[in-house]
């Protein structure tokens, strides 16, 4: 039988891995929105929530390597399988159309290399706006800790964030609206009247968790951070 | 009354594989209605004859559906637009008077084509070779009962045996994988007691062979399913990705 390091390279098990990867990096979405969502709490809900993150010092940095790691290697493997198409069809056709039916040709499928490029792309510049960007200070419980929540709320009232943000974040739903059921069928799903429901599980699950990501840069852009979810 | 129709072919020329290959025009205007797609071609080459011109090669051997042989793309379709239908069995009556049809050679690099619509689909074969058979020894073939199988079974495996080896995934593919065959292939002989015996050595050696042929990976497209003359699912997709994980497990 082939080794391990054979098989996750062969094409049955370079899709398992795709879906492997992809679902573990939606469920860190929906950690991630969590996260988001209490700064719609008390005032220091949201820095108590980074101050968390923060403390747990040596372990932070184990669970930063394991996202890079997903994120690397999902996207490695993406890459390498459009690469691939074009070495396996070095010519295109002249006119090419989709049978419709029970395919699953559609805007979202053609388009993982792009969105999934331009979510990688933002992903990098996302960690530098936030992660890396000003260092602003408040007191928890007489403890100093840096203020995220302060940048956060200036930085979505300028507009070309705001449009930024909402822009990849939308393409997001394009690529988990193809993503989450392809990672099922990658996975082993064969009921076809499982996969009907899957598929459209999957419009819900991107079409809701995205709305609710971009809810929260809309909110501040059209309130001025002076809404009456934000508690001062 | 049968009714006849003026079509525009834009049809695909290559002197063999290293031959960079172009695209010719051909309009005819006797076409009958109740024609099947490849007569039309038929008629297409006797006026190209009548004119000194090499005729147009393509493949096709059973002309009823059940061989495989034939497998044109057709206006950017696997055989054509009709579902479930091998295109020997695409009738023109599908098509309008003044319609322009292109028609294109499947086109994988694991597919070399041989002369213009004619492309070698061996790659298929040694699929087949590397684990679709099963090790008994032949002879008088036994009594019928001797083996029970279930029905569910035995029903799901003569589905994925109704593969006929046409190269419509890999022609209807985005990335020119060749998943819908080797899993049909795969999946016959696994849900019988009689593929048993090699089921985890199957699985392996034939997905490395597809690899070995240069088709491309899966992306779930599921066009292959959409287009396949015999409507095999994409489940058989999804079977062997269990197997093999299986294969690997074991």
């Amino acid at each position: 039988m082939p080794s391990l390091l054979k098989a996750m390279n062969s094409q049955v098990g370079r899709k398992i891995m795709t879906g492997i990867t992809g679902v573990a990096l939606m469920l860190f979405l929906i950690g991630h929105l969590a996260g988001n969502l209490s700064i719609f709490g008390s005032a220091d809900a949201f820095n108590i929530y980074t101050k968390t993150l923060m403390d747990l010092g040596p372990l932070l940095y184990v669970i930063e390597a394991a996202l890079a790691f997903l994120f690397l290697y999902h996207t490695v493997l993406g890459v390498s399988i459009w690469l691939k198409k074009r070495k396996a069809r070095p010519q295109s056709y002249d006119t090419y159309k989709t049978k419709g039916g029970p395919s699953h040709q559609s805007l979202a499928s053609r388009s993982m290399i792009i969105s999934g490029s331009v979510i990688f792309i933002f992903l990098i510049l996302h960690i530098i706006h936030f992660k890396f960007g000003a260092e602003y200070t408040t007191m928890i419980d007489g403890v100093e800790a840096r203020d995220l929540r302060q940048l956060v709320l200036e930085e979505f009232q300028k507009t070309w964030v705001v449009i930024a943000y909402v822009f990849v974040l939308a393409l997001t739903i394009l690529h988990l609206s193809h993503g989450f059921w392809s990672a099922f069928t990658s996975l082993g799903m064969k009921n076809q009247n499982r996969s009907k429901k899957i598929q459209m599980t999957a419009y819900a699950f991107a079409i809701i968790l995205m709305l609710a990501f971009i809810f929260i840069p809309l909110y501040i852009y059209f309130t001025g951070g002076q809404g009456s979810l934000i508690t001062y | 009354m049968s009714k006849e129709m003026t079509i525009h072919l834009k049809y695909w020329k290559q002197n063999g594989p290293s031959d960079p290959g172009h695209f010719e025009e051909r309009t005819l205007d006797t076409v009958n209605e109740h024609m099947s797609f490849l007569e039309m071609l038929d008629v297409l080459n006797e006026e190209l004859q009548l004119d000194g011109i090499d005729p147009l090669e393509f493949d096709y051997d059973c002309r009823e559906g059940i061989c495989g042989s034939c497998n044109l793309v057709i206006n950017g379709q696997a055989h054509g637009p009709k579902d479930k239908t091998a295109c020997c069995q695409l009738h023109m009556r599908n098509y309008k008077d003044g319609d322009k049809i292109t028609i294109e050679p499947p086109r994988a690099a694991a597919f070399p084509v041989i002369k213009d619509l004619v492309v070698d689909r061996s790659a298929f074969d040694r699929i087949i070779e590397a684990g679709g058979y099963i090790s008994v020894k032949t002879g008088s073939a036994q009594e019928a009962n001797a083996t029970p199988i279930e029905k569910e079974a035995s029903d799901a495996s003569f589905d994925y045996a109704t593969c006929i080896g046409c190269g419509a995934c890999v022609a209807a593919c985005p990335n020119a994988s060749a998943s819908l065959f080797t899993g049909a292939k795969i999946a016959h002989l696994n849900h019988v007691p009689q593929g048993e015996l090699e089921r985890t050595k199957r699985v392996v050696a034939m997905v490395d062979q597809m690899k070995e042929e240069g088709f491309g990976d899966c992306s779930n497209f599921a066009e292959c399913e959409a287009v396949c003359p015999v409507g095999i699912s994409i489940s058989a997709i999804a079977e062997m990705r269990r197997d093999y994980v299986k294969a690997v497990i074991s």
